[in-house]
Protein backbone atom coordinates (compact mmCIF):
# COMPACT_ATOMS: atom_id res chain seq x y z
CA UNK A 1 0.00 0.00 0.00
CA UNK A 2 1.26 3.40 -1.22
CA UNK A 3 0.42 5.52 2.62
CA UNK A 4 2.23 3.15 4.20
CA UNK A 5 5.65 4.29 2.28
CA UNK A 6 4.58 7.61 2.05
CA UNK A 7 4.65 7.80 5.86
CA UNK A 8 8.07 5.95 6.01
CA UNK A 9 9.50 9.28 3.86
CA UNK A 10 7.76 11.00 6.28
CA UNK A 11 8.88 9.37 9.66
CA UNK A 12 12.40 10.01 8.15
CA UNK A 13 12.32 13.53 7.53
CA UNK A 14 10.77 13.64 10.75
CA UNK A 15 13.35 11.87 12.55
CA UNK A 16 15.99 13.90 10.61
CA UNK A 17 14.89 16.97 12.03
CA UNK A 18 14.71 15.76 15.76
CA UNK A 19 18.39 14.59 14.93
CA UNK A 20 19.66 17.74 13.63
CA UNK A 21 17.92 20.62 15.63
CA UNK A 22 19.52 19.79 19.18
CA UNK A 23 22.89 18.91 17.50
CA UNK A 24 23.22 21.68 15.85
CA UNK A 25 24.49 19.92 12.69
CA UNK A 26 25.07 22.51 9.94
CA UNK A 27 23.00 19.82 7.34
CA UNK A 28 18.94 20.47 6.66
CA UNK A 29 16.75 17.74 8.31
CA UNK A 30 15.90 15.73 5.82
CA UNK A 31 18.99 15.08 4.27
CA UNK A 32 19.87 13.36 6.97
CA UNK A 33 16.29 11.96 6.31
CA UNK A 34 18.12 10.38 3.04
CA UNK A 35 21.28 9.25 4.97
CA UNK A 36 18.69 6.94 7.14
CA UNK A 37 16.76 5.76 4.76
CA UNK A 38 19.63 4.85 2.91
CA UNK A 39 21.08 3.36 5.66
CA UNK A 40 17.39 1.04 6.13
CA UNK A 41 17.75 0.21 2.67
CA UNK A 42 21.48 -0.87 2.90
CA UNK A 43 20.45 -3.12 6.27
CA UNK A 44 17.08 -4.57 4.56
CA UNK A 45 18.99 -5.37 1.37
CA UNK A 46 16.55 -4.51 -0.96
CA UNK A 47 14.26 -1.49 -1.97
CA UNK A 48 10.68 -2.24 -1.45
CA UNK A 49 8.28 -2.78 -4.85
CA UNK A 50 5.76 -0.23 -3.12
CA UNK A 51 8.46 2.36 -2.25
CA UNK A 52 10.11 2.09 -5.60
CA UNK A 53 6.60 2.74 -6.85
CA UNK A 54 6.23 5.82 -4.88
CA UNK A 55 9.75 7.13 -5.22
CA UNK A 56 9.32 6.72 -8.89
CA UNK A 57 6.24 8.72 -8.98
CA UNK A 58 7.48 11.68 -6.34
CA UNK A 59 10.63 12.00 -8.29
CA UNK A 60 9.47 12.32 -11.74
CA UNK A 61 8.00 15.60 -10.69
CA UNK A 62 10.97 16.71 -8.74
CA UNK A 63 11.23 19.79 -11.35
CA UNK A 64 7.78 21.06 -9.98
CA UNK A 65 8.45 21.25 -6.18
CA UNK A 66 10.91 23.81 -7.10
CA UNK A 67 8.53 26.33 -8.47
CA UNK A 68 7.17 28.30 -5.41
CA UNK A 69 11.03 29.19 -4.12
CA UNK A 70 11.96 29.93 -7.65
CA UNK A 71 9.57 32.91 -7.88
CA UNK A 72 10.51 34.13 -4.33
CA UNK A 73 13.20 35.58 -6.25
CA UNK A 74 10.82 38.37 -7.59
CA UNK A 75 11.19 39.82 -4.04
CA UNK A 76 14.88 40.11 -4.91
CA UNK A 77 14.45 41.85 -8.09
CA UNK A 78 15.20 45.21 -6.81
CA UNK A 79 17.95 43.86 -4.82
CA UNK A 80 19.61 42.69 -7.87
CA UNK A 81 18.64 45.57 -9.70
CA UNK A 82 21.90 47.31 -8.09
CA UNK A 83 24.48 45.11 -8.72
CA UNK A 84 23.05 43.06 -11.36
CA UNK A 85 25.39 42.82 -14.06
CA UNK A 86 28.34 41.66 -11.33
CA UNK A 87 26.42 38.96 -10.54
CA UNK A 88 24.53 37.71 -13.56
CA UNK A 89 28.76 37.45 -15.42
CA UNK A 90 29.98 35.87 -11.89
CA UNK A 91 26.76 33.46 -11.98
CA UNK A 92 27.37 32.90 -15.46
CA UNK A 93 30.27 31.96 -15.89
CA UNK A 94 31.22 30.06 -12.43
CA UNK A 95 27.88 28.10 -12.86
CA UNK A 96 29.79 26.57 -16.89
CA UNK A 97 33.07 26.95 -14.97
CA UNK A 98 32.07 24.56 -12.40
CA UNK A 99 29.57 22.26 -14.76
CA UNK A 100 32.79 21.82 -17.08
CA UNK A 101 35.69 21.46 -14.33
CA UNK A 102 33.71 18.48 -12.59
CA UNK A 103 32.78 16.80 -15.48
CA UNK A 104 36.06 16.61 -16.91
CA UNK A 105 37.46 15.95 -13.45
CA UNK A 106 34.93 12.53 -13.56
CA UNK A 107 35.45 11.83 -17.10
CA UNK A 108 39.18 11.96 -16.62
CA UNK A 109 39.09 10.08 -13.43
CA UNK A 110 37.03 7.35 -15.02
CA UNK A 111 38.97 6.81 -17.61
CA UNK A 112 42.06 6.33 -15.42
CA UNK A 113 40.56 3.95 -13.21
CA UNK A 114 38.76 1.72 -16.19
CA UNK A 115 42.56 1.92 -18.02
CA UNK A 116 44.28 0.52 -14.49
CA UNK A 117 41.89 -1.65 -14.15
CA UNK A 118 42.03 -3.49 -17.56
CA UNK A 119 45.72 -3.73 -16.97
CA UNK A 120 45.30 -5.55 -13.90
CA UNK B 1 -29.63 34.16 -2.85
CA UNK B 2 -27.23 36.84 -5.05
CA UNK B 3 -26.03 35.79 -7.51
CA UNK B 4 -24.36 38.67 -9.75
CA UNK B 5 -20.90 38.59 -8.43
CA UNK B 6 -18.60 40.46 -10.51
CA UNK B 7 -15.32 38.63 -12.09
CA UNK B 8 -13.15 40.78 -9.16
CA UNK B 9 -15.40 39.80 -6.20
CA UNK B 10 -14.58 35.51 -6.70
CA UNK B 11 -11.08 36.72 -7.67
CA UNK B 12 -10.75 38.57 -3.86
CA UNK B 13 -12.90 35.47 -2.86
CA UNK B 14 -10.36 32.99 -4.37
CA UNK B 15 -7.07 35.25 -3.42
CA UNK B 16 -8.19 34.14 0.18
CA UNK B 17 -7.44 30.56 0.27
CA UNK B 18 -4.83 28.55 -1.14
CA UNK B 19 -6.89 26.28 -3.53
CA UNK B 20 -5.71 29.40 -6.43
CA UNK B 21 -2.31 29.49 -5.99
CA UNK B 22 -1.72 26.00 -5.24
CA UNK B 23 -3.73 25.46 -8.87
CA UNK B 24 -1.79 28.08 -10.85
CA UNK B 25 1.13 26.35 -9.54
CA UNK B 26 0.34 23.17 -10.70
CA UNK B 27 -1.12 24.05 -13.84
CA UNK B 28 1.62 26.34 -14.84
CA UNK B 29 4.18 23.99 -14.78
CA UNK B 30 2.05 21.32 -16.16
CA UNK B 31 1.76 24.54 -19.63
CA UNK B 32 5.68 24.78 -19.14
CA UNK B 33 6.57 20.84 -19.07
CA UNK B 34 3.88 20.81 -22.41
CA UNK B 35 5.91 23.91 -24.02
CA UNK B 36 9.40 21.57 -23.18
CA UNK B 37 8.13 18.93 -24.97
CA UNK B 38 6.17 20.44 -28.04
CA UNK B 39 9.35 21.79 -28.96
CA UNK B 40 11.81 18.77 -28.44
CA UNK B 41 12.94 19.45 -25.20
CA UNK B 42 15.15 22.93 -26.54
CA UNK B 43 17.02 23.89 -22.93
CA UNK B 44 15.94 27.28 -23.18
CA UNK B 45 12.58 26.51 -22.47
CA UNK B 46 13.27 24.73 -19.29
CA UNK B 47 9.68 23.83 -17.33
CA UNK B 48 11.00 25.54 -14.08
CA UNK B 49 11.95 28.72 -15.72
CA UNK B 50 9.17 28.56 -17.80
CA UNK B 51 6.35 28.38 -15.07
CA UNK B 52 8.41 30.96 -12.35
CA UNK B 53 8.68 33.13 -15.47
CA UNK B 54 4.88 33.06 -15.98
CA UNK B 55 3.82 33.04 -12.10
CA UNK B 56 6.20 36.01 -11.48
CA UNK B 57 3.55 37.87 -14.35
CA UNK B 58 1.05 36.38 -13.00
CA UNK B 59 1.67 38.02 -9.71
CA UNK B 60 2.90 41.43 -11.02
CA UNK B 61 -0.51 41.73 -13.23
CA UNK B 62 -2.77 40.41 -10.43
CA UNK B 63 -0.90 42.74 -7.87
CA UNK B 64 -0.20 39.83 -5.14
CA UNK B 65 2.29 39.65 -3.28
CA UNK B 66 4.84 36.84 -2.45
CA UNK B 67 3.55 35.84 1.03
CA UNK B 68 -0.27 35.45 -0.54
CA UNK B 69 0.96 33.67 -3.21
CA UNK B 70 3.23 31.47 -1.00
CA UNK B 71 0.25 30.41 1.52
CA UNK B 72 -0.95 28.21 -1.96
CA UNK B 73 2.28 26.87 -3.42
CA UNK B 74 3.54 26.08 0.19
CA UNK B 75 1.69 22.91 -0.21
CA UNK B 76 4.12 22.27 -3.20
CA UNK B 77 7.16 23.62 -1.69
CA UNK B 78 6.72 21.01 1.29
CA UNK B 79 6.94 18.06 -1.03
CA UNK B 80 10.64 18.65 -1.44
CA UNK B 81 11.43 17.37 2.05
CA UNK B 82 9.71 13.92 1.27
CA UNK B 83 11.46 14.15 -1.99
CA UNK B 84 15.33 14.74 -0.61
CA UNK B 85 14.57 11.64 1.57
CA UNK B 86 13.27 9.83 -1.49
CA UNK B 87 16.67 10.14 -3.02
CA UNK B 88 18.01 7.35 -0.84
CA UNK B 89 16.62 4.89 -3.43
CA UNK B 90 17.97 5.89 -6.76
CA UNK B 91 21.19 6.07 -4.44
CA UNK B 92 20.96 2.56 -3.32
CA UNK B 93 20.09 1.14 -6.51
CA UNK B 94 23.04 2.74 -7.79
CA UNK B 95 25.48 1.99 -4.93
CA UNK B 96 26.93 -0.90 -6.61
CA UNK B 97 28.47 1.91 -9.21
CA UNK B 98 28.75 4.60 -7.12
CA UNK B 99 31.47 2.16 -4.43
CA UNK B 100 33.48 0.98 -7.63
CA UNK B 101 33.84 4.93 -8.71
CA UNK B 102 34.06 5.98 -5.13
CA UNK B 103 37.40 7.87 -5.29
CA UNK B 104 36.74 9.58 -8.52
CA UNK B 105 33.65 10.91 -7.08
CA UNK B 106 34.94 12.17 -4.09
CA UNK B 107 38.11 13.76 -6.40
CA UNK B 108 35.46 15.55 -8.57
CA UNK B 109 33.06 16.90 -6.10
CA UNK B 110 35.55 18.56 -4.00
CA UNK B 111 37.15 19.94 -6.81
CA UNK B 112 33.68 21.61 -8.08
CA UNK B 113 33.17 22.61 -5.07
CA UNK B 114 36.30 24.79 -4.65
CA UNK B 115 35.85 26.05 -8.06
CA UNK B 116 32.35 26.73 -7.50
CA UNK B 117 32.60 29.35 -4.81
CA UNK B 118 35.64 30.49 -5.94
CA UNK B 119 35.05 31.68 -8.71
CA UNK B 120 31.82 33.46 -8.35
CA UNK B 121 33.44 34.80 -5.30
CA UNK B 122 37.09 36.38 -7.32
CA UNK B 123 34.46 37.07 -10.72
CA UNK B 124 32.30 38.56 -8.73
CA UNK B 125 34.79 40.86 -6.56
CA UNK B 126 36.40 42.05 -9.92
CA UNK B 127 33.49 43.34 -11.03
CA UNK B 128 32.68 45.84 -8.21
CA UNK B 129 30.24 43.39 -6.16
CA UNK B 130 29.58 44.59 -2.27
CA UNK B 131 31.19 42.44 0.30
CA UNK B 132 27.61 41.21 1.63
CA UNK B 133 26.59 40.02 -1.88
CA UNK B 134 30.09 37.99 -2.58
CA UNK B 135 29.12 36.39 0.63
CA UNK B 136 25.93 35.59 -0.34
CA UNK B 137 27.03 34.44 -3.43
CA UNK B 138 29.53 31.93 -2.90
CA UNK B 139 27.36 29.46 -1.53
CA UNK B 140 25.02 29.61 -4.82
CA UNK B 141 25.42 26.09 -5.98
CA UNK B 142 25.16 24.75 -2.70
CA UNK B 143 21.19 23.32 -2.21
CA UNK B 144 19.33 26.20 -0.71
CA UNK B 145 18.57 25.12 2.63
CA UNK B 146 22.34 24.87 3.57
CA UNK B 147 23.11 27.66 1.73
CA UNK B 148 20.58 29.85 3.63
CA UNK B 149 22.58 28.70 6.61
CA UNK B 150 25.86 29.25 5.72
CA UNK B 151 25.43 32.93 4.64
CA UNK B 152 23.62 33.87 7.75
CA UNK B 153 26.33 32.38 9.73
CA UNK B 154 29.05 34.46 8.05
CA UNK B 155 27.27 37.63 7.53
CA UNK B 156 25.41 36.81 4.29
CA UNK B 157 21.55 37.69 3.18
CA UNK B 158 20.47 34.45 3.45
CA UNK B 159 17.28 35.03 1.60
CA UNK B 160 19.61 36.71 -1.04
CA UNK B 161 21.49 33.87 -1.42
CA UNK B 162 17.98 31.60 -1.81
CA UNK B 163 17.19 33.63 -4.35
CA UNK B 164 20.63 33.07 -6.35
CA UNK B 165 20.45 29.25 -5.32
CA UNK B 166 17.58 28.92 -7.71
CA UNK B 167 18.91 31.18 -10.20
CA UNK B 168 22.22 29.07 -10.42
CA UNK B 169 19.88 26.06 -10.19
CA UNK B 170 18.18 26.96 -13.53
CA UNK B 171 20.87 28.50 -15.10
CA UNK B 172 22.55 25.29 -14.95
CA UNK B 173 19.87 22.67 -15.35
CA UNK B 174 19.07 24.87 -18.77
CA UNK B 175 22.83 25.23 -20.24
CA UNK B 176 24.55 22.57 -18.57
CA UNK B 177 24.00 19.43 -20.79
CA UNK B 178 24.66 21.56 -23.89
CA UNK B 179 28.42 22.34 -22.02
CA UNK B 180 28.98 18.70 -21.49
CA UNK B 181 28.44 17.98 -25.00
CA UNK B 182 30.70 20.69 -25.71
CA UNK B 183 33.85 19.60 -24.03
CA UNK B 184 32.19 15.76 -24.62
CA UNK B 185 31.44 14.80 -21.58
CA UNK B 186 29.21 11.88 -22.54
CA UNK B 187 29.26 9.51 -19.93
CA UNK B 188 26.08 9.86 -17.62
CA UNK B 189 28.13 9.42 -14.28
CA UNK B 190 30.37 12.33 -15.27
CA UNK B 191 27.18 14.67 -16.50
CA UNK B 192 25.28 14.00 -13.34
CA UNK B 193 28.08 14.92 -11.29
CA UNK B 194 28.61 17.58 -12.90
CA UNK B 195 24.88 18.79 -12.92
CA UNK B 196 24.36 18.19 -9.11
CA UNK B 197 28.09 20.05 -7.93
CA UNK B 198 26.87 22.95 -9.83
CA UNK B 199 23.39 22.88 -9.37
CA UNK B 200 22.07 20.80 -6.27
CA UNK B 201 18.01 20.17 -6.51
CA UNK B 202 17.43 21.55 -9.49
CA UNK B 203 20.19 20.10 -12.05
CA UNK B 204 19.34 17.01 -9.95
CA UNK B 205 15.78 17.17 -10.95
CA UNK B 206 17.32 17.99 -14.71
CA UNK B 207 19.59 14.65 -14.42
CA UNK B 208 16.86 12.37 -14.07
CA UNK B 209 15.62 13.95 -17.29
CA UNK B 210 18.39 12.14 -18.52
CA UNK B 211 18.58 9.14 -16.97
CA UNK B 212 18.13 7.01 -13.97
CA UNK B 213 21.92 6.96 -13.32
CA UNK B 214 22.50 10.37 -14.07
CA UNK B 215 20.01 11.39 -11.39
CA UNK B 216 21.35 9.38 -8.89
CA UNK B 217 24.96 10.62 -9.66
CA UNK B 218 23.53 13.98 -9.22
CA UNK B 219 21.63 13.64 -5.91
CA UNK B 220 25.00 11.91 -4.53
CA UNK B 221 27.16 15.22 -5.74
CA UNK B 222 24.13 17.54 -4.31
CA UNK B 223 24.37 15.94 -1.11
CA UNK B 224 28.22 15.53 -0.38
CA UNK B 225 28.64 19.16 -1.73
CA UNK B 226 26.48 20.23 0.59
CA UNK B 227 28.22 18.71 3.27
CA UNK B 228 31.35 19.60 2.35
CA UNK B 229 30.52 23.26 1.83
CA UNK B 230 28.61 23.61 5.48
CA UNK B 231 31.47 22.43 7.12
CA UNK B 232 34.19 23.99 5.09
CA UNK B 233 32.70 27.20 3.52
CA UNK B 234 32.48 29.17 6.47
CA UNK B 235 35.77 28.62 7.87
CA UNK B 236 36.99 29.87 4.45
CA UNK B 237 34.43 33.02 4.10
CA UNK B 238 35.67 34.17 7.79
CA UNK B 239 39.66 33.66 6.69
CA UNK B 240 38.94 35.59 3.24
CA UNK B 241 36.69 38.64 4.71
CA UNK B 242 37.68 38.37 8.08
CA UNK B 243 34.25 38.68 9.18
Amino acid sequence: MALKFIALLLICQLAGEVFVVPTGLPVPGPVVGMALLFAGLALRGSVPVGLGRVVDVLLSHLSLLFVPAGVGVMLHIVMLRTEWAAISVALVLSTVLTILVTGLVMKVLIRWLERRGGEA
Amino acid sequence: MELDLSLGDIWVYLSAGPLLHLTLTVLAYLLGDAVFRRSGKRALLNPVLLSILLLVTILAVTDTDYPTYFAGAQFVHFMLGPATVALAVPLYRNLRLIRELWFPILLSIVTGTVVSATSAVLIARWLGASEQTLISLAPKSVTAPVAMGIAEKVGGLPSLSAALVVLTGVLGAVIGPAVLALVRVRDDRARGLALGVSSHGIGTARAFQISDLAGAFSALAMGLMALVSAFALPFVLRWAFGA
